[in-house]
């Protein structure tokens, strides 16, 4: 059965001009799908373009150069009517529950407000109601709809960020580091309500966060990126079991494992050195000037987005799809169960 | 092994309009020389309240030190003056903060940085320490040492002022390091570089530090033992096995399912519900009562004994202990 595609995103730039000659490539060329009802996680350090690919996807930003389709549609060529309408099944949740909500609005107005933007229910205790069975949806309870943000905790807060996300009943939800201002106990409470709501709701999550077990946690494919550009993509379990980018494999031995004896044992990959600036990114490959696997051709040409194997992208010199191609080393796969 | 500094039964409370928050209420832990003792909890627990309150950093107003003591080589840090701290401070003791972009000074190189510790604390010219700067620097892994230090923290990334803050921190060969949070604003592949400096240090050094950290993977990388905190208590103590193998707290147990494990499959994450207490009306009880699933009678009116489990191992929690009955026998 083939699945549907919900969005598409096709080499999709974002630069900000800084002057007259400097850019900052903030996203480079960026290609990837969701297919519905799933969650796309995707992951990398600070500054690698993670949040600015979200906020152009939902139109925060206008794109540089590519292509954004939901649904089929191109989000950046709508008319200012269908954009609006578009908003309706797509919505975002933010990263800092303390800046996203006003602090001078009660919860039901915060959540009310999407719904009389867009004109939804007849009338105001039509609306009021609805706020009360969101907020039940998210764990909280309807006595807490004429509190305002500063009466709650982080993760009450986080809640109420995606009761408000939730009001128009949208079919994909951009979340941008929804828990990490969140301490552990409550990042997990939060993780497991929108894996509820995804269930209930057949919900598609893009879910964006630099912490790789969490996103992993959530997410059924996982692209990472690294200053501006997808360098990996797979199914989550594949990433982890089989990480061919040198970039992925240094990341992933960089999280630590709470298990002592795991530590202990496990074989560490230090990078050397800090992310270059995205200014002047390096020539050829983003990655070359602290990959401990780089080669002469890394530096001359950018490496091709390849597909290695079934739903495995990665962008590579290590890695050759052409067998013809002596020099290029073995690709060892673990065999695929 | 000795102990190098041992807490005992440290209150810290603040004076706010809402009145007063007891953000530390009777914590107690030995450092022993050369260990690394990891304190662990989450935002508001009074882990990094505790670290300040030994470097004597509690603002007075409105924090205070209201009872305990914190001994270090035969003095009560927390009744000496000022003027007597300063000397331990930064020489016998050193601390790492959490943000490296606000704990060093934008107007000064930090070169001029590094050497102002060492001539406060040493007797010795100012050429002498310029030198002792460029070994430290050379020591936290900062190439092409010498004409970095007439740079500004700015012109750093924020993993290099990192390493920089570890150096000043160094600089005077302290016998105890705390480091309160000192990868949180660092990326993971950064975390990973700074946390191999800290067990290189160590072993060149013979430090012994207290790191402070909300993150459990960091833990199990570094700390030799494990205090947990919850709520202005430490709950639970033991070694790194202890604690990861054989937790006794239910909220120990609690916080180490409530994490997502990059190595295992769909194992379901089980959060603690609920929230941490009010500190500024803590229960009398304990103050885990509410979120805990096994919360007995005793648990809501009395403050759990300690109980020794292991050899290093002890646990605030009734579950294992055996005066529980007679506790809430006398109580009624």
């Amino acid at each position: 059965m083939k699945k549907e595609i919900l969005l598409e995103v096709k080499n999709l730039k974002k630069y900000f001009p800084l002057s007259k000659r400097t850019v900052l490539k903030a996203v480079d060329g960026v290609s990837f799908h969701i297919h519905k009802g799933e969650t796309f996680g995707v992951v990398g350090e600070s500054g690698c373009g993670k949040s600015t690919a979200g906020r152009t996807i939902i139109g925060l930003y206008e794109q540089t150069d590519g292509e954004v389709k939901f649904s089929g549609q191109n989000v950046h060529t709508l008319t200012k009517m269908e954009k609006f309408k578009l908003h309706q099944k797509m919505q975002m949740i933010f990263q800092d529950p303390y800046a996203s909500l006003n602090p001078r609005s009660t919860v039901q107005e915060i959540i009310s407000e999407p719904m009389e933007v867009h004109g939804l229910y007849a009338n105001k205790l039509e609306r009021l109601e609805r706020v009360y069975q969101l907020l039940e949806d998210v764990g909280l309870n309807r006595e807490h709809a004429n509190r305002y943000p500063h009466e709650f905790s982080g993760g009450q807060r986080q809640r109420i960020g995606i009761a408000r996300a939730l009001a128009l009943d949208p079919d994909f939800i951009i979340a941008d580091e929804p828990i990490s201002a969140l301490d552990v106990s409550v990042q997990a409470q939060v993780v497991n309500l929108l894996k509820r709501l995804q269930k209930e709701k057949g919900l598609t999550y893009l879910f964006i966060a630099h912490d790789l077990s969490m996103v992993k946690q959530i997410s059924d494919r996982i692209g990472v990126m690294y200053l501006g550009h997808l360098v990996e993509q797979t199914i989550s379990k594949q990433l982890y079991k089989n990480p061919l980018h040198p970039y992925t494999k240094a990341l992933l031995s960089a999280i630590p494992i709470p298990d002592p004896d795991i530590e202990d044992t496990r074989e560490r990959i230090i990078l050397e050195g800090d992310i270059p600036s995205p200014i002047e990114p390096p020539s050829g490959c983003v990655f070359r000037t602290r990959c401990p696997e780089a080669m002469e051709v890394c530096s001359q040409i950018k490496p091709n987005w390849q597909e290695i194997e079934q739903d495995h992208y990665v962008a590579c010199h290590l890695y050759k799809k052409d067998d013809s191609d002596k020099n290029a080393p073995k690709v060892n796969f673990l065999a695929k169960s | 092994m000795g102990k190098i500094l041992e807490v005992k039964g440290l209150h810290v409370s603040f004076t706010t309009f809402g009145g007063e928050v007891q953000a530390v209420r009777g914590v107690s832990f030995d450092l022993y020389k050369g260990e690394t003792l990891a304190i662990v909890g989450e935002s508001g627990c009074g882990k990094s309240v505790t670290a300040k309150s030994i470097m004597g950093l509690i603002p007075n107003p409105p924090g205070k030190i209201t009872d305990g003591k914190i001994l270090f080589k035969g003095s009560n840090l927390a009744a000496l003056k000022d003027k007597d701290l300063r000397k331990i401070r930064g020489a016998d003791i050193s601390m790492i903060f959490q943000d490296p972009m606000t704990a060093l000074n934008p107007t000064l190189t930090i070169g001029t940085q590094l050497v102002e510790g060492i001539i406060q604390h040493q007797k010795i010219s100012r050429s002498e320490a310029q030198k002792k700067a460029l070994e430290m620097m050379r020591l936290v892994g900062i190439p092409s040492t010498e004409s970095r230090l007439k740079q500004y923290p700015h012109q750093f990334s924020g993993g290099m002022r990192q390493r920089i803050v570890i150096a000043l921190a160094l600089v005077c060969e302290p016998e105890v390091m705390i480091a309160d949070e000192p990868t949180t604003a660092l990326d993971v592949t950064i975390q990973a570089q700074i946390l191999d400096l800290f067990r290189d240090i160590q072993k060149k050094t013979g430090v012994s530090i207290i790191l402070i950290t909300h993150d459990l993977g960091v833990v199990a990388q570094v700390a030799d033992r494990i205090a947990v905190m919850y709520a202005g208590k430490v709950v639970e103590t033991g070694t790194r096995r202890d604690i990861f193998y054989k937790p006794q707290h239910p909220y120990t147990k609690g916080l180490l399912n409530s994490v997502p494990r990059l190595d295992l499959e769909n194992a379901e994450l089980i959060p603690i519900a609920g929230s941490p207490p009010d500190l500024f009306a803590p229960p009398p009880g304990c103050p885990f009562v509410a979120r805990c699933q096994y919360a007995m009678e005793v648990c809501d009116k009395v403050y759990p004994l300690k109980t020794k489990y292991g050899k290093e191992h002890h646990v605030n929690c009734w579950l294992q202990d055996e005066r529980a009955k007679q506790m809430l026998a006398s109580q009624r």
